[in-house]
């Protein structure tokens, strides 16, 4: 009997070897310098610059590729002119629109709903208040590029998710919506 | 953000109130001077103009923040509360008390029969006999000679032991389930479960380029600059109340570096070191947008129900067989994708198919992947 505890007792302890996987910890790697090269990854610490990060932040002034300048400057003043002067160089045609609608869905119905009105699903859930409908505000074009651009009071800038003509696309869709809400 | 409305009719008159309402920004350029006094105090922010409010729509919401709520009382309905709780505790404490001495007396009770019952039968006459031990032979010399026995032990023990290597062989490098604790406690469940969030909203990049990145803070504060603290549901168990939150979500001021107070950015910040959990070997070429925007997969396909995890981890294996086996099964998407429509074409038609799967698009083939 006592022999009989004693062997459930190590073949317990060989599992337990066998099984244990501490889930905050990686596994370990067979040939380790096959899996992570010399070179520095995106996110590494490195010594190789003063802050102790391997990202570093582009010189200033410099533009990414792709990228235009934007001109209006981050205030009312330059909201007014852009809602007045800005105009999409590209086509207003369904195919823009289809992803203005995709690009719409995923970065701008949580907060102003699907159809525009205001009733997102962080609005629903209270998280945010006193999100307009776009039937109730003078947007055009223009200013709704610009307000993706810069942001406006609570809503902060949308440039870095989504690229210039995602932007026009948008704003192309939005202002369907807005038809939409008005008729 | 901006003034406390309470009371502000008694600041201000009724007419100035209704024109500022209307429309703030152009009282702030005409140059009255109370309006520019609240702006210059406010961060320069302006108000939203509210040029479809009547007057007596003003006057209604002026009525409704003057109004002054009575005090609740609530503190006497509070202590009332916890000297309920303590009492119920009590009793439970009482019940298991009984319960105990309950179960002493059985224990005793059977231990005096069992005397008096030996006495009785002490006192007939009877004899209680006494179980005897045989001497027999141990029981490995038994096993030893059973030769038959020990061949088929022997195979048993060398055929689990190879399944058990081989199980063990084949996990090495392969962190399915890891879980590291991440420096800010960043919950998708709340985030993408409960409020619905789209994950590109965040991992806006898997859209457009080979990585589907960590999201940089501005993201972050694109919403948290207005949600300072959390009032969703608490999970008391794992210690995830409400405090605990909020105070995650000053984690993330601090890095960025915004003043709450002051509603600025104070421009001292410091990176979040984030814990990457999917990590590919860097001999494979694997592409987001690929996957997400060409083919069209959702990204719980592979990273697993992320809406629900509290803390996520690493949901698929993300080994080679797990790869290829997925672009055997998976049909090509050619909707509305001129790209593939000529190849798909003339391959279908070779290999006398409908549709193509990836696999026979060339999606096994080495280089597409390692290079």
């Amino acid at each position: 009997m006592k022999k009989l505890f004693k062997h459930t007792g190590y073949f317990l302890l060989l599992s337990m070897m066998l099984s244990c996987f501490d889930p905050s910890k990686p596994n370990y790697q067979y040939f380790p310098n096959m899996y992570e090269s010399v070179g520095y990854g995106t996110y590494d610490e490195s010594e190789a610059f003063p802050n102790g990060i391997e990202a570093q932040l582009p010189v200033e002034e410099s533009i990414p590729r792709g990228w235009q300048p934007y001109e209006y400057e981050n205030s009312t003043e330059g909201y007014e002119l852009a809602k007045v002067e800005l105009k999409s160089p590209f086509e207003k045609n369904d195919e823009n629109l289809a992803n203005g609608k995709k690009m719409y869905e995923i970065y701008c119905s949580v907060c102003h709903g699907s159809k525009g009105d205001g009733n997102g699903i962080l609005m629903e859930r209270e998280k945010f208040l006193g999100i307009p409908s776009y039937a109730d505000r003078d947007i055009t074009e223009g200013s709704i590029y610009h307000v993706l651009m810069h942001g406006i009071n609570l809503m902060g800038s949308h440039a870095g998710q989504v690229n210039d003509k995602e932007r026009w696309q948008i704003s192309q869709y939005v202002l369907k919506l807005r038809n939409d809400l008005i008729k | 953000m901006g003034p406390k409305l309470a009371g502000v009719s008694a600041k201000y008159e009724k007419e100035w109130l209704y024109s500022w309402i209307k429309n703030s920004s152009a009282m702030i350029k005409s140059g009255d001077e109370r309006a520019v006094a609240i702006y210059e105090e406010w961060n320069k922010v302006a108000m939203n103009a509210f040029p479809q409010l009547s007057n007596e729509d003003i006057d209604n919401i002026l009525a409704y923040t003057d109004y002054v709520p009575e005090p609740v009382v609530t503190a006497v309905a509070d202590a009332g509360a916890v000297q309920l709780q303590s009492q119920s505790s009590i009793s439970t404490d009482i019940i298991l008390a009984v319960l105990i001495v309950v179960l002493f007396v059985l224990i005793s009770m059977l231990y005096l029969v069992n005397k008096t019952l030996r006495a009785i039968a002490l006192n007939n006459g009877i004899v209680i006999e006494k179980q005897v031990k045989k001497q027999s032979k141990p029981i490995w010399i038994l096993f030893i000679q059973n030769q038959f026995l020990v061949f088929c032990s022997v195979v048993f023990f060398l055929l689990s032991s190879a399944y058990f290597a081989y199980g063990w062989l084949m996990q090495v490098g392969i962190d399915q389930g890891y879980m590291p604790i991440q420096p800010i406690h960043y919950s998708h469940k709340i985030h993408s479960g409960d409020n619905q969030i789209d994950c590109q909203y965040c991992h806006s990049s898997a859209r457009v380029s080979k990585h589907s990145g960590i999201p940089s803070l501005n993201v972050c504060m694109n919403c948290h600059q207005n949600i300072a603290e959390y009032n969703g549901e608490e999970d008391l168990e794992k210690g995830y109340t409400k405090e605990f939150y909020t105070n995650e979500i000053k984690k993330l001021y601090k890095a960025v570096g915004w003043d709450e107070e002051r509603r600025i950015y104070t421009g001292e910040t410091e990176p979040v070191k984030w814990v990457r959990i999917h990590n590919l070997p860097d001999h494979v070429y694997f592409n987001h947008s690929q996957h997400v925007n060409v083919a069209g997969i959702e990204c719980q396909e592979c990273h697993g129900p992320v809406e629900e995890m509290e803390i996520a981890y690493q949901y698929s294996p993300l080994t080679m067989g797990w790869c290829i086996n997925c672009h055997r099964e998976s049909d090509v998407k050619v909707k509305d994708n001129d790209y593939y429509t000529k190849i798909h074409e003339e391959l279908s038609k070779k290999y006398g198919v409908e549709k193509l799967t990836v696999a026979q698009m060339g999606g096994l083939e080495c280089g597409k992947c390692h290079y």
